[in-house]
């Protein structure tokens, strides 16, 4: 088992398997997927589209219920949205009759508690928004609304924090600077991120560990350790370590869509000997 | 009002109702506020020449009064005739209130409710067309003969017109889910009557507005017309009143009050409409 540092795993997914009904008949999205998440760990998930990445994280959310299996967060299982996890969506999902500051107390409205003044400013002051609480949505960049949507996912201080192509869509130059936002927020306060992405690059900057996922039904295919001393720069990623685990884990996917249906992994939490 | 000072061509007063209208038309058309003093111009010019050009072509060709009255008779029966008018205006208000206050709060309650079931939705949207696509002045006659002369009947015949009409507006944004904004709200653990009262709700705002801009108008509509089938108050009476007299400009007058009456609804739910759903363009 890879960094078991404390005994039980923040979150443990266990034989996760999702079927959904549609109208062309069942449709297997994900099938016996499982996985430790470690506390404080970042793990990314990629694959091929279509692998059941967002389903899976949507079920860890508890926002979708799987079809067997479970997730387990401090070893309780998970049957519905907690507080304790935070959800950063695809796009930025700013309520956009709200302002900035409605926006990020929209959670507390919802669960009837009162933010931390305190640490709701010190994230604002961070990712460089504040002055703008009375801006509405559209009036904010691509970049910024996603930075509003990760100080919303922070606000209210998830012990989990589940994103789901957070950055996908921003410019290259937004994304990195977003990259090291989250890992500078990240190393102040840590918590355990689980981050579903369509870039390595962005998988390895960030991560501890990197699952790749098989495409449908998703399978874990394969788990890589990434051991980049923290805080990366931007300068690790031109180096040789780097660029060789960018191509494994490409032609790895490449591989797996080339020869679909993809055989069946076997079920099981091993991480890729890295 | 520096602008009623720019049109010396008006003859002082007796524009004042056109007046109104000008303004709130400029304040409609040009969006959000008035850009320059040239567009004032321009808007205020072209009404000069309008008005006193139809002024001028009636004196050319001496059109009869009881054909088309000159807007300077018009402006003048508005005057002299107001006292007389105001009364109706007041009755005409009363039943368009009354009866788009009970149309616009059933409809709206509908919309929501319904929405929520998408089955039972099916089964009642075709009678909701009916509704809308029915005039509901049809009803009038059958209305008063059961209610009488009184303003029962124009209530009823307002909030018939107008609650379909808010109804199935409001039920398109009730509609309008966004999967993304509610999965948002679900992960903070809301409920179902959050997530109405917080997403749902708002995301419909600017459709509702819609709803009940089109449904006030309607009853505008329906309570005047109403009015002219029977009963001996209310604007819509003093249509067929004066015209059976041929008082053409008092006639017309009444006619523009009913403008200015529309205009100010429309220009009522446009201010509401940007005051609390300007973030959807």
């Amino acid at each position: 088992m890879t960094g078991g540092n404390s005994g039980h795993p923040k979150l443990r997914v266990k034989g996760a398997t999702k079927v959904y009904q549609t109208r062309s008949g069942d449709l297997l999205a994900i099938d016996r997927c499982s996985l430790d998440i470690q506390e404080r760990e970042i793990v990314s998930i990629v694959g091929p589209s279509g692998s059941g990445k967002t389903t899976l994280l949507w079920c860890m959310s508890g926002l979708h219920h799987l079809t067997a299996g479970e997730v387990l967060l401090d070893g309780k299982p998970v049957n519905g949205p907690t507080r304790q996890i935070g959800m950063v969506f695809q796009e930025a999902n700013l309520l956009p009759w709200r302002d900035l500051d409605a926006n990020i107390n929209f959670p507390f409205e919802i669960m009837g508690t009162k933010p931390d003044r305190v640490w709701v400013d010190e994230l604002l002051n961070r990712v460089g928004l504040e002055g703008f609480g009375g801006k509405f949505p559209r009036e904010l960049s691509g970049g910024m609304q996603q930075r509003a949507a990760l100080v919303r996912a922070l606000s209210y201080k998830p012990s989990v924090l589940l994103m789901d192509e957070p950055f996908g869509a921003l410019d290259a130059f937004t994304r990195e600077e977003m990259n090291r936002l989250v890992e500078e927020i990240w190393l102040d306060r840590p918590t355990t991120i689980v981050l579903i992405t369509h870039s390595i690059e962005e998988a390895i900057f960030l991560s501890d560990r990197i699952v790749v996922m098989s495409p449908r039904p998703g399978r874990v295919a394969s788990i890589h350790k990434v051991d980049f001393q923290r805080p990366r720069s931007i300068e690790i990623m031109a180096t040789k370590e780097v660029f060789d685990l960018t191509n494994t884990i490409k032609m790895e996917i490449i591989k797996m869509q080339q020869r679909q249906p993809a055989k069946p992994a076997t079920d099981a939490i091993q991480p890729a000997a890295e | 009002m520096s602008e009623t000072d720019a049109i010396p061509e008006f003859k002082a007063g007796h524009a004042a109702g056109g007046d109104v209208g000008l303004n709130n038309m400029s304040a409609l058309t040009s969006g959000p506020g008035i850009k320059s003093f040239g567009e004032v111009l321009a808007i205020l010019v072209v009404a000069v020449i309008i008005i006193g050009g139809t002024e001028l072509l009636l004196n050319i060709f001496e059109v009869p009064q009881y054909v088309l009255p000159k807007p300077s008779e018009i402006a003048l029966a508005l005057v002299t005739e107001f006292p007389l008018i105001a009364p109706h205006l007041g009755y005409t208000l009363v039943e368009l209130l009354a009866g788009f206050a009970i149309g616009a709060t059933v409809g709206l309650v509908l919309a929501a409710v319904i929405t929520q079931f998408p089955f039972v939705e099916k089964i009642v949207t075709p009678y909701i067309l009916l509704l809308v696509t029915t005039p509901m002045l049809a009803l009038v006659p059958l209305l008063i003969l059961r209610f009488g002369f009184g303003y029962e009947p124009r209530i009823i015949a307002v909030a018939l017109a107008s609650g379909p009409m808010v109804m199935i507006n409001a039920a398109t944004g009730f509609r309008r889910v966004d999967a993304g904004k509610i999965a948002l709200a679900r992960s903070y653990g809301a409920s179902t009557f959050q997530i109405f009262w917080k997403v749902r709700a708002p995301m419909a705002l600017p459709m509702i507005f819609v709803g009940l801009m089109v449904g006030s108008i309607f009853g505008l509509l329906t309570a005047v017309g109403a009015e002219m089938v029977g009963g001996g108050f209310g604007l819509g009476n003093r249509l067929t009143s004066y015209s059976s007299m041929i008082q053409m400009p008092q006639f017309f007058a009444v006619v523009l009050i009913l403008s200015i009456l529309g205009i100010l609804i429309y220009v009522l739910f446009f201010l509401l409409g940007k005051k609390f759903a300007s973030w959807e363009a």
